[in-house]
């Protein structure tokens, strides 16, 4: 069967004749694959548990996360804690999939030429990320890092969030009409409070306007709501 | 492959109505051959900046040259632009040739030329202004994505309807990999880029977190399957068989290998997610079929070095030999690698660090960039119609390059398992023996030095090759009229 199927003169040679069926097979064979692998993952609700504490970005978090995307921080920090002792020490609880569910896109990351993120909300105080992203030196020595300097230079675009929550909200982010109209004034409220904090830390003062503080925001808020479940509260035990 | 009658010189003075004359278009092959060679410098010249701003942190130089911006720009321009316009330079030159048909138009293969050297010059404008979506080989924002899907759907059509119009019965095993491509980096490209714009420059994919973690790594690995796999390998068939002056070595294993290719290489994408958020059943899915694709791979390498049976003398006077014999045993080794970093057990160690960089780059150094280096060598003088102006400065790249991926990827490997082992290390005590991440990082730093000086070997022999190039093409004669064919009528018929 096979044999004649391979032969020099058997039926795939009759196929090498027809490149329109040979085309649609070679689409029927890779559509295969994929969604077998996809399907169970988009419509089988019990692959990605939801976590109740898990709740959608602020806007000024939104803000800091598209910088996040801008400066390409992904391409050398992941946001993925495996399920390892080493790394349950090194990070902190490993990550779940219900932490995710906002997350549009996901920001695991594949190389970790500096530490994983997933766990670095809450772990520094705000000034130390003012410091850090104008000269990593100054925090981490010997760190490979390059500076950020124009984040404390540049003005925070946040006229801009009501449009990006809106498109949020179209695939899925569950905003409400009032989360999308107050969108820039949410977030100047929440840049002020951060901006008072790092200035009462002993850093520059009017920073409120600037990036930095929408990039503070999106840090600090990096692993929060897994450390805030009920459910994850006993194995917490592992975090330093 | 050529049994039509080439037409000399005098040509045939009167066509006579028995017999169909046609040409094929040189032209469309020799611009992207160009774009190729250029391109692939300016690729490697972006991944020699970033393979410094590692171990040199002032290399940074500023907002819109930092890594994390670069880094990107690099991956496209050396995947999309090098690799991309070397696929098409030996998709149009083979594919007119395997059907016995000039391109079906020429109005469509310039469309497709300068629609897609605008993509490259958009992407190299856009990427380092910080406009991207993050999700890797596909950094580029909607807009950019809709002029990809409209470019790549033309190629598609002008090559679907070459097909249509054939004088070829039979399509031969390099078509069925052009083929493969060309309807899957369709699909994925449209399955992965499927986003809402928020603004011009901004878009949201719809899909959220393991679900966008999975579609972008079904995407990202069968870019690697279909982007720099397949169409390589049907490069392979058609340029390797040619330099060797030998049939390819067993029809049947290439039918074989071709589907269990094309089949498998889809459901390995998940193994680039083990131990993450992914669920486990679809990581060992991933996994499974990694490991399984081992075998349509080393299918490949075997067709490719078995057809140099009886002609491995041939080798030491043909640098083109040279290039793919290296290009097909690093392609044989990265494959090897391929399922065997996909293994969880190895995956735990190797994943996050350089080992997986080291692993692209023997793919993309080794087997992408010495099968498009052979291939322009065998161009050269044959789209030139003139000598290779120096063979050793062609040799001199060879070395070079050889020597120069061993270096790279060999540091690398170092590194990666080195940092890897310091991540998971405990002392007797229980407690992490590094627990400062500084610590681990530190120690590659000399790697990250020696796989510089790899690259810029590599980078180079590029160098020497744009040279011979452009020294060749200056000694071509000033009129290069297509190839023009005939073949009598009957001969010419198939049936579609």
């Amino acid at each position: 069967m096979a044999k004649q199927f391979i032969r020099t003169d058997g039926v795939h040679r009759k196929l090498e004749g027809w490149p329109l069926l040979f085309s649609i097979l070679i689409g029927v064979s890779v559509l295969v694959g994929g969604a077998v692998e996809f399907l169970p993952l988009a419509l089988v609700s019990s692959n990605i548990p939801r976590i109740s504490t898990v709740t959608p970005y602020t806007p000024l978090e939104v803000a800091g996360r598209d910088l996040y995307i801008r400066e390409g921080c992904n391409n050398c920090h992941s946001q993925q804690v495996r399920p390892f002792r080493d790394e349950a020490e090194r990070y902190g609880e490993y990550s779940k999939p219900g932490e995710f569910v906002y997350d549009h896109p996901f920001l695991w990351g594949s190389k970790r030429t500096g530490p994983d993120l997933a766990r670095v909300g809450g772990k520094y105080p705000d000034l130390w990320h003012v410091r850090h992203m104008e000269d990593p030196r100054s925090t981490s020595p010997r760190s490979l890092m390059p500076p950020y300097t124009w984040l404390l230079r540049k003005e925070a675009n946040l006229e801009v969030l009501p449009a990006k929550l809106r498109a949020l909200s179209r695939v899925g982010v569950p905003y409400s009409e009032d989360d999308i109209a107050n969108a820039t004034a949410t977030a100047q409220q929440q840049a002020q409070q951060i901006a008072a904090g790092v200035a009462a830390q002993g850093g520059p003062a009017g920073l409120e306007s600037k990036e930095i503080i929408a990039m503070v925001a999106y840090l600090q808020r990096l692993g929060k709501d897994l450390k805030a479940a009920p459910e994850f509260q006993q194995s917490a035990g592992v975090t330093p | 492959m050529e049994t039509g009658t080439q037409i000399g010189q005098a040509g045939i003075g009167s066509e006579r109505s028995d017999y169909q004359l046609f040409t094929y278009d040189e032209g469309i092959v020799r611009m992207f051959v160009w774009a190729t060679a250029i391109w692939g410098l300016v690729g490697m010249l972006v991944g020699a900046l970033i393979a410094l701003q590692l171990p040199f942190w002032p290399a940074n130089l500023g907002e819109y040259l930092s890594f994390g911006r670069l880094r990107p720009l690099h991956t496209n321009a050396v995947i999309f632009a090098f690799g991309g316009n070397a696929i098409f330079a030996a998709v149009y030159y083979s594919t007119q040739r395997l059907c016995k048909a000039r391109m079906f138009s020429d109005l469509m293969s310039r469309i497709h030329f300068w629609g897609w050297q605008g993509i490259i010059v958009s992407a190299a404008l856009t990427l380092p202004l910080g406009i991207t979506t993050s999700k890797e080989y596909a950094e580029l924002e909607w807009p950019i994505d809709i002029a990809i899907a409209v470019i790549w759907i033309t190629f598609g059509v002008n090559f679907f309807m070459t097909l249509k119009h054939r004088r070829e019965q039979h399509l031969y095993v390099a078509l069925w990999f052009y083929i493969a491509t060309i309807i899957t980096i369709a699909v994925l490209h449209v399955g992965n880029s499927l986003a809402m714009p928020a603004t011009l420059f901004k878009s949201y994919p719809v899909y959220a977190g393991v679900q966008d973690a999975f579609i972008q790594w079904w995407y990202g690995h069968n870019a690697v399957a279909f982007f720099l796999t397949t169409p390589f390998l049907g490069l392979m068939y058609y340029f390797l068989p040619k330099a060797a002056e030998r049939p390819v070595f067993s029809y049947r294993l290439s039918i074989v290998h071709f589907w269990s290719l094309v089949f498998l290489y889809i459901w390995a994408g998940p193994h680039h997610l083990n131990y993450t958020s992914l669920p486990e059943w679809a990581a060992t899915l991933g996994m499974v079929f990694s490991v399984m694709l081992w075998m349509p791979s080393w299918g490949g390498m075997i067709n490719g070095l078995f057809t140099l049976r009886g002609a491995w003398h041939k080798l030491r006077d043909s640098v083109v030999l040279k290039m793919y014999v290296i290009a097909i045993t690093f392609y044989g080794m990265s494959t090897f690698e391929g399922p065997l970093l996909s293994v969880k057990a190895v995956n735990a160690l190797s994943h996050y660090t350089d080992w997986t960089i080291g692993h692209a780059h023997a793919g993309a150094l080794g087997w992408n960039g010495f099968m498009t280096f052979g291939m322009i060598y065998w161009l050269l003088p044959r789209l030139w119609r003139t000598e290779l102006w120096s063979q050793k400065l062609a040799t001199t790249h060879f070395w070079l390059g050889t020597i120069g991926m061993l270096l790279y990827v060999f540091s690398l490997y170092t590194a990666g398992v080195t940092q890897g082992l310091m991540w998971r290390a405990f002392d007797e005590a229980g407690r992490l023996t590094y627990p400062d991440f500084m610590e681990t990082v530190v120690q590659i730093v000399p790697m990250y030095w020696v796989r510089l000086i790899g690259g810029l070997l590599y980078l180079s022999g590029v160098v020497l090759m744009l040279i011979n190039m452009v020294k060749t093409v200056q000694s071509a004669p000033r009129e290069l009229p297509d190839p023009a064919f005939a073949l009598p009528a009957t001969a010419a018929e198939h049936s579609a």
